[in-house]
Parts: C-alpha cells; sequence; structure tokens
C-alpha cells in the first residue's frame, strides 16, 4: 500500500502542516521546560515517544520537578488523558484492522488525530489515510521538537509570547466545526461546553471535558425512533 | 521521574485502548455510532473552550480567548488552517504585546 498522504488532496495536506508546525514549537517548548528543569534530555524524550500526549506530559513533569511528588504528578496525567476515552470509542474504527495498526494506532490517538478523522466525515477511506497521515507527523514532529528543544532550549521562544496557546484550540474549534452543522450535535456541544466551563473553576483539569458529555442527554431525548426501532 | 514516566506511559495506553475496546462490545447501531461521534466532538468543543477561557481554575485574560476567537470566526469563513493558526497566535501575541493579557 503506498504511504496513507499520497491519498490525500493538497488542500488538506497543508491543514496538516500547519498542525504540524504548531505542534512542532510546542515540542520545542516541553523540551525546553523540561532541560531548563533539569531533566535530562533522554528522559523528556523518552516521555513525548511513550506518553505522546502533550498536555499530561506537561503538567506531570511540572509537578514532579516542582516536588508535587510522583502520584500526584502521574495522577494529573492521567486524569488529563481521560478524554481519550471518548476519542477511542469514536474513531476507534478507523485504525481497528490489523493487529500492528491497532497497537500504533491507539498509541497515537490525541485530540487533533480525533479531530482531523471526524472532520473527514462518513468517508471511511479518507478517515484513514487523514487519521494516519495526522498520527505519524505529529508523533516525527512532537518528538523531533521535543529533542531539538531539550538542548537548544535557551534559544527558544516561550510559546504563549508566540500567541501559539491560542492557536492549537483553534485548530481543534476548526476542525470540529463541520460537524457542528447537525443541530443536536451543536446542542448536546453548547450545553456540555457551558457545564465544563463551570467546573473548570472547580474541578481538576482533564474532567471538566468529560462532564461535557451530559450534553449528550440532547440526542437521546431528540433520538430519531426509526434507527432505534430497526 | 522514570518511574512517572513509566506509569503515566502505561496508563495513558490503557486509557487510549479502553475506547475501542469498549467499542468493540457495544452493538453498533447508525444511531449509536452517531452519538459517539458527537461524544467525541462535545468533548473537544468543550476542551476549546475551557483551554481559552480557563488557566490553572482562573481566568484566562483577554489575549487568549480573543485570539481563540479570532481562529473561529476564520474557520467559520472556510478560511484554510494555516491561516487560522497564524491569524488566532498574531492575535493573542499582539494583545499581550500591547499589555492586554
Amino acid at each position: 500500500m503506498p504511504p496513507a498522504f499520497k491519498h490525500l488532496d493538497r488542500a488538506l495536506l497543508r491543514d496538516i502542516a500547519a498542525l504540524a508546525a504548531g505542534i512542532f514549537i510546542v515540542g520545542l517548548s516541553f523540551g525546553a521546560i523540561a532541560s531548563a528543569q533539569g531533566v535530562p534530555w533522554w528522559q523528556s524524550t523518552a516521555m513525548s515517544v511513550f506518553v505522546f500526549a502533550g498536555a499530561s506530559q506537561f503538567a506531570t513533569m511540572g509537578i514532579m520537578t516542582a516536588g508535587g511528588g510522583l502520584v500526584a504528578g502521574v495522577a494529573a496525567g492521567l486524569i488529563l488523558n481521560l478524554r481519550h476515552v471518548p476519542y477511542g470509542m469514536a474513531v476507534g474504527g478507523v485504525y481497528w484492522t490489523s493487529l500492528r495498526a491497532k497497537i500504533i494506532g491507539t498509541h497515537l490517538l490525541t485530540d487533533q488525530s480525533t479531530a482531523f478523522a471526524l472532520a473527514a466525515g462518513d468517508d471511511a477511506r479518507k478517515a484513514r489515510h487523514t487519521y494516519w497521515t495526522v498520527a505519524i507527523s505529529l508523533f516525527l514532529v512532537w518528538n523531533a521538537g521535543t529533542v531539538i528543544g531539550a538542548f537548544a532550549g535557551q534559544l527558544i521562544a516561550d510559546p504563549a509570547v508566540l500567541g501559539l496557546d491560542a492557536a492549537l484550540p483553534a485548530i481543534l474549534l476548526a476542525l470540529v466545526m463541520p460537524s457542528l452543522k447537525d443541530r443536536r450535535t451543536l446542542a448536546a456541544g453548547l450545553l456540555g461546553t457551558a457545564v465544563a466551563l463551570a467546573a473548570s473553576f472547580l474541578l481538576p483539569a482533564g474532567l471538566p471535558v468529560l462532564l461535557a458529555l451530559v450534553g449528550l442527554v440532547v440526542m437521546w431525548k431528540g433520538a430519531a425512533p426509526k434507527e432505534e426501532a430497526a | 521521574m522514570l518511574i512517572a514516566i513509566l506509569v503515566l506511559a502505561a496508563g495513558t495506553f490503557l486509557i487510549r485502548l479502553s475506547g475501542p475496546l469498549l467499542r468493540e462490545r457495544i452493538s453498533l447501531s447508525a444511531h449509536a455510532e452517531a452519538v459517539l461521534k458527537a461524544g467525541a466532538t462535545v468533548v473537544l468543543l468543550a476542551l476549546v473552550a475551557t483551554s481559552a477561557i480557563v488557566v490553572d481554575g482562573a481566568w484566562a485574560g483577554w489575549a487568549l480567548p480573543a485570539g481563540v476567537l479570532v481562529g473561529g470566526v476564520l474557520a467559520w469563513r472556510r478560511a484554510p488552517l494555516a491561516l487560522v493558526v497564524v491569524a488566532a497566535a498574531a492575535t493573542t501575541a499582539l494583545l499581550r504585546l500591547a499589555g492586554i493579557d
């Protein structure tokens, strides 16, 4: 089989490149911050290779290097990553093929690979090619960024100064927008987001976005009766 | 730190694995499939909103949500993602440069 990216049109590849550029810079900053906290380069790199979930890596490393302890550090990271359960339930079918694809596809599940696969819509082939292209590209740039950042940290600008903390949510927003054209999904999203926002002032990061799933009640209530009976 | 990396890596893999495994146990009607997809969409939208508005349990300030909003409006107008990225980042960066945070 030819590489997955050969099946994707240029506009989509450009979108993936834009995302990869952003993730690369965040990877640089992860490596740089880790080094500044005294973490050896091979440990921050091992974390990027084997965890491959940016927000949890920042959280766990931040708590550990601040002396917050192993349990608190790991717990914060794992709670942040719980959102991958609904992601895997939604797009797991995309990479659930050979055993090798299942294992690698599972490891490469992220906010962005999920969002891109969802944005591919009902075209299963396109969703599969898109998922793998995004997943592999991000794995490469995230790890390259971590290694380079770990060594060249002091040369790298702060992502907050570059406004990258706004760019990454904006990418996800752009990717979910087509799905929000469906009225019930939009209603579920708005209700869930309101719940998550209220909860995010009270609960540790990671749990509020899961509480957003209560927004799905609008889909049960308004479920199309034909499909339920079938 | 090594133990933390190992436990976080193993735990994260199991979390990632549980989604497709749960999915396999449900007999998927077209409606169930739509609900699962909507679930991921809802979580992503909530992630966008919370990461734009709340940082460390407190109000994120104006610069961050303003950048995300500009990116969102451009995406709504079907701008390419590269433009969304640059406009969102530039808005937030310039507001911060101007002292608005």
